[in-house]
């Protein structure tokens, strides 16, 4: 019997609004899926692109990114400039093959920790959905030596050309 | 080091386009001073070298060897190697080789995708029985056999140890010769070596810093392709909403493109402490969408950065075009989906 | 190789922690990990016991890095780094792992928090390798203060300062200091008269020692950060020579020209074109008003200047620009009146026996258009009967959802003023919920239950003269439900005052953003911390007093800027400020002059140098948000304590679980 496949994401959670309501969840005992990991930083304008991606590189199923509303930002509009670089590269990691679900952005005050919960929750089983991303063996080949992307089992395209 | 005490010099294409080897005879009357004092021990583009006079030499015989072109296939791999074991100095000459450039943009696409596209699915193929490249296949005479087309293209460094790379699509006369005055007086006079793995022939600042053309705040409403607009001279291209990625890209090269109004492709790669050219210039280029504010509603917010979005196409092509094979992801995941390995 | 000797403590919190996660498996486990060189569990680490681990170990073992996993840093970061800083280890060189709240409170699966807690720790460890020593940098302070706005919150922060042997610059773009306070009558709830209450205070303001009063004057451009601001103000032309004016008057009394005083009067009045707003003006010298001014129009009358005993009617006199240093700066700036117009179901500006609250406030005052005699628009009937509306644009999803909160007290206050000088009138206010929370507010209350006004508890809808009933030709007919009763009525009055509810200053935007601070949603600016700290901005330097930080009554706009005062007052006796280091920094021999981080900060503290041709980041200035640090391309913006390095590892650590070895490949 398969084990159940847990989704490892990663969640950029910014300071003031959205470590605050994670904060809250658990200080209010709120039962969530503890599939997403923190990694706090101050500002979500402090999330580069570059932390995505690497994040998806290294392993993880998915990424959430988390601020504060839009025109509740600690630092009046660093959640702004998340919102612009997120829905490029969105588009841009459509293109790489990684589904929109994988990437979320989600806006949560400091008050809202059912908010940031429910979304951890529903993010899990989207991703669970989307099974595992596992970039550097199923993308990048687990040592074909050809870059070959590694069949996905049962997989009907699992073939070499 | 050769027989009559030259020093020895190759220089090889694995997937690339020609364009190197062009840009090393572009040094004009310098190429007489390389003649000169390097001893040329295999450059198949110009003269009649064979692998197995590269296998005849002792390893470390070849003293610089300018590898140019991305890792493709097998045998772009074995030359690799092969060219690593007999060079004192590799050099990943050019884009290709140093991050892939325009051959690793069919990281995109799946091998199967772009075979069919070249041998099947062409208005100009002529190929009724479907017949695609086998990597063995037997003749009357014997076996012959043809290169395993990878599925993934590398850079150079992906596949050997380099020493330096000399970045460029190609790299620019006045870079190649600085680098081969470097080269020659290391070799000739004992002068010290830039440390291994360094990027030479390119500076430690963006394009931006030698383009003439006037910088202000940006605040981008919508982009256009280089077809779109007529440029105004004198101004920034970015501002003006033409891509320009010299914001992300190493300087060397003199900011020739954004001179004459097409925005700078990238070519040069990206700066030092960046580890992913096409994300950064995401970055920097999303941050400056010039709309949105935060006392709008979050739909229309939404609505609105999509919009300006919307108005750039490929992002991955154009933030990517040199960069893929370096880049964190490398390749497009195509089992995407739902599991079930359906190819995008 | 390690290149640290990292201490990894996980706390149990009691069973907070200990009763999900296993703390002892992720205490050994961390152990093992790359750097660390000792990893303990423990039962409450914030203890004095817990921290004194700490610090022995890292005088004893040489530990160059800390990591606690316990609860949120948002708790106890600041005790560890205590603790660091007692054992002689910078407190930077300190990290924490949130296992409480983001994980053995979250959940109930052991295996799983278990797992996560590791994977914390793990990015903690990673990421303290990477932690340089920062300081906290001194700020000096220079010992004068910009206090902008002239209103009785200004004048409260200016007198305090200035009484503490504090110099004050105080800026007020009106020709007299006073604000709105000046235009009211009576005060709530003791009807004090508030000219009597207030001119006291503006003469002391005006004559201190310690007060530079720069009045009809603007703030044009402030530069630099807590500490050392530079002001640049223009004190606009009265052209009025003040060293030679007596503030005689007869130049006001010989100007031929009348035009309608719509700011203190409200537009109920008329004032001349050289005039004072109001007699108590300080500073008593008059301004001409140059729009409708003849000599400027025309070149004609002069009669100002010909008159004038003392020649101090200068036309020529230009604007002057002020520059001066202060250290701190606190904003007073004070509110709008919601426009009543935007309901034109209210038919103010439509029906003549519509008036706003400050036109009545002008209308009862003694010293007003109409020597304090409640009239009609006509200017000689008295009203027989008068209908006051409540929340007029406050509590409305259409205009202002907040509670503008004086308007039921003033409320009431004009109910008891009609019925004081018009015994025998009736008096109907149309309420929502009547809100008199401060001292002596509920009794003020019952007082005009007593005196006999009609409450109707019900939100106005509309209020027009279209009689429908006998009774109701030639009124004012206002139409409510009553929901205490449940029927609709039509009560027809002769007058209607609407109590408009408190707005943000029309421009408070941009003068948030001059002053480099936020405004909220409403254009209230914001303080740091709704609860706690309601005087300070995000903005280190710049406070908030009063109105302009969000609606309220005279007495919590005293204190609000009497605290704002003394927290200034702290900083100047202080002399230095130690300052976060979080905080960017461009390298400036890399900076290709891209400007792309220009428009990143709301602070305004990137500069672009033009000769230069790179970008600088105003350390002072900057909030350590980390925006810019994510959009320079070059990659050369370094946000200390949160860099790339540091939050890349934390991305590997917290992945241990799931990351494959790499591919094989040289170089890699």
């Amino acid at each position: 019997m398969n084990e159940q496949f847990e989704p490892v994401i990663v969640g950029f959670l910014c300071n003031w609004c959205s470590y605050r309501a994670a904060d809250l969840a658990g200080t209010a005992r709120i039962k969530y899926a503890p599939n997403m990991r923190t990694i706090r930083v101050m500002c979500s304008g402090r999330v580069d692109p570059q932390f995505v991606i690497k994040a998806l590189r290294e392993g993880a199923d998915g990424v959430m990114i988390a601020g504060c509303h839009p025109g509740e930002c600690h630092y009046v509009e660093g959640n702004i400039k998340t919102l612009r670089r997120f829905l490029l590269l969105k588009k841009m990691l459509k293109q790489l093959g990684v589904e929109d679900e994988r990437i979320q952005l989600v806006w949560a005050s400091a008050s809202e920790g059912t908010i940031l919960a429910d979304a951890v929750d529903r993010m899990t089983e989207q991703v669970r959905e989307l099974g595992p991303l596992n970039w550097q063996n199923t993308v990048l080949g687990g040592g074909n030596g050809q870059g070959q992307p590694a069949p996905i089992e049962n997989s009907p395209v699992a073939e070499e050309v | 080091m050769a027989d009559s005490g030259k020093p020895t010099l190759a220089m090889y294409w694995a997937s690339s386009c020609g364009g190197c080897e062009i840009s090393v005879l572009n040094i004009h009357d310098k190429i007489l001073v390389v003649d000169e004092v390097f001893d040329i021990v295999f450059f198949p583009c110009i003269a009649d070298f064979k692998t197995k006079d590269v296998k005849g030499y002792p390893d470390g015989y070849i003293d610089v060897c300018l590898f140019n072109g991305a890792i493709r296939n097998s045998e772009n791999e074995e030359m690799a190697h092969l060219l690593r074991q007999k060079s004192k100095v590799l050099v990943a000459y050019g884009s290709c080789s140093y991050e892939g450039c325009i051959p690793a943009l069919s990281n995109l696409t799946t091998k199967q995708a772009t075979l069919d596209t070249v041998f099947l699915e062409n208005p100009s193929i002529d190929n009724p029985d479907k017949i695609l490249p086998q990597t063995s296949y037997k003749v009357p005479e014997g076996e012959l056999d043809i290169p395993v087309f990878y599925h993934t293209v590398k850079s150079l460094d992906q596949v050997v140890d380099v020493d330096y790379y000399l970045p460029g699509c190609p790299p620019e006369p006045p870079q190649i010769w600085a680098v081969l005055e470097v080269i020659v007086s290391a070799l000739l006079e004992g002068a010290p070596l830039p440390p291994k793995g360094s990027i030479v022939g390119a500076r430690d600042v963006a394009v931006c810093e030698e383009c003439p053309l006037e910088k202000h705040e940006k605040s981008i409403t919508r982009f256009y392709r280089p077809h779109e607009i007529t440029p105004d001279p004198g101004l920034c291209l970015l501002e003006q909403g033409i891509v320009c990625m010299g914001i992300a890209t190493r300087a060397g090269c003199g900011a020739l493109c954004p001179q004459v109004g097409i925005g700078c492709r990238g070519c040069y790669g990206p700066l030092g402490d960046v580890e992913d050219q096409g994300a950064k210039m995401l970055s920097a280029i999303a941050s400056v969408i010039g709309v949105g504010d935060p006392s709008m509603e979050e739909d229309e917010l939404e609505r609105e950065i999509q919009a300006v979005v919307d108005t750039l196409p490929d992002p991955a092509g154009t933030f990517y075009r040199f960069s893929m094979a370096h880049s964190l992801l490398r390749r497009a995941n195509v089992n995407g989906g739902n599991g079930k390995g359906e190819a995008k | 190789m390690n290149k640290e000797k990292v201490g990894v403590y996980v706390c149990h919190c009691g069973t907070n922690i200990a009763g999900v996660v296993d703390v002892e498996d992720v205490a050994t486990w961390a152990g093992e990990q790359d750097n660390v060189e000792i990893a303990r569990d423990y039962k409450f680490m914030c203890s004095s016991l817990g921290q004194d681990l700490i610090e022995d170990d890292i005088k004893e073992k040489g530990l160059t890095r800390v990591v606690v996993a316990a609860c949120s840093p948002h708790m106890h970061e600041k005790t560890f780094r205590g603790a660091c800083e007692r054992a002689g280890l910078n407190p930077f060189l300190f990290e924490m792992a949130n296992i409480r709240e983001h994980n053995s409170w979250a959940t109930n699966d052991k295996v799983a928090a278990t797992q996560k807690a590791k994977a914390l720790v793990n990015a903690a460890v990673e990421r303290v390798v990477f932690q340089v020593p920062l300081e906290k940098l001194p700020i000096e302070i220079n010992p004068n203060t910009l206090i902008v706005g002239g209103g009785i919150s200004g004048i409260t922060a200016a007198l305090e300062l200035a009484d503490a042997g504090n110099h004050v610059y105080l800026v007020e773009r009106e020709p007299s200091i006073g604000g709105h306070m000046a235009q009211l009558d009576k005060t709530f709830p003791t009807l004090d008269c508030s000219a009597c209450i207030l001119t006291p205070k503006m003469v002391d303001a005006g004559q201190h020692p310690n007060i530079t009063l720069l009045s009809y004057s603007e703030i044009e451009e402030v530069d630099g950060y807590l500490g050392n601001f530079t002001i640049t103000v223009r004190k606009k032309a009265r052209c009025v020579i003040e060293e030679d004016c007596t503030g005689c008057g007869i130049c006001e009394e010989k100007c031929p020209i009348k035009v309608v005083d719509d700011v203190f009067e409200a537009g109920l009045g008329y004032r001349k074109v050289i005039y004072r707003p109001f007699p108590q003006a300080v500073p008593k010298y008059p301004v001409i008003d140059k729009e409708n001014c003849t000599y400027f129009l025309r070149g004609k009358c002069k009669a100002c200047q010909i008159f004038c005993p003392t020649e101090a009617i200068d036309f020529e006199q230009e604007d002057e620009i002020l520059k001066f240093q202060v250290g701190n700066i606190i904003l007073t700036t004070g509110f709008d009146l919601f426009d009543a117009r935007r309901i034109p179901q209210y038919g103010y500006g439509r029906l003549a026996n519509v008036f706003t609250s400050l036109e009545f406030e002008r209308m009862v005052n003694a010293a007003g258009p109409t020597g304090g005699n409640i009239f009609m628009r006509d200017g000689v009937t008295e009203p027989q009967s008068v209908a006051i509306i409540h929340c007029v644009g406050s509590r409305d999803k259409n205009y202002n959802e907040y509670c503008s909160k004086v308007c039921c007290m003033y409320s009431l206050k004009f109910a008891h003023l009609v019925h004081e000088r018009l015994p025998g009138a009736d008096v109907y206010n149309f309420y929502i919920d009547m809100r008199t929370p401060g001292k002596g507010y509920e009794e003020f209350y019952h007082r005009l239950l007593e005196e006999g006004t009609h409450f109707i508890r019900g939100r106005a809808a509309e209020v027009t003269d279209a009689a429908r009933l006998p009774g109701e030709e030639g009124k004012l007919i206002v139409q409510a439900e009553d929901t205490l009763i449940g029927k609709q009525r039509r009560i027809p009055v002769d007058m209607v005052l609407l109590s408009a509810g408190i707005e943000a200053r029309g421009d408070s935007k941009e003068i948030s953003q001059l002053f480099r601070m936020g405004c909220d949603f409403d254009g209230f600016f914001t303080e740091r911390h709704p609860k706690l700290d309601p005087v300070a901005t995000m903005t280190e330097g710049i406070y908030i007093a009063g109105a302009c930080q969000g609606p309220k009554d005279i007495p919590d706009s005293v204190a609000q800027a009497a605290a704002a005062a003394a927290r200034v007052a702290g900083l100047i006796t202080q002399g230095t400020v130690m300052m976060e280091p979080v905080r960017a920094s461009i390298n400036e021999e890399a900076c290709s002059g891209c400007r792309i981080c220009n428009t990143m900060c709301p602070y305004n503290a990137i500069v672009f140098h033009e000769d230069r041709n790179v970008s600088e980041v105003i350390t002072a200035l900057c909030q350590g948000c980390g925006t810019c640090v994510a959009a320079c391309p070059s990659g050369i913006i370094t946000g200390a304590h949160f860099t790339n390095d540091q939050i890349v590892s934390e991305i590997e650590g917290i992945l241990w679980d799931v990351r494959s070895e790499p591919e094989l490949v040289p170089g890699d």
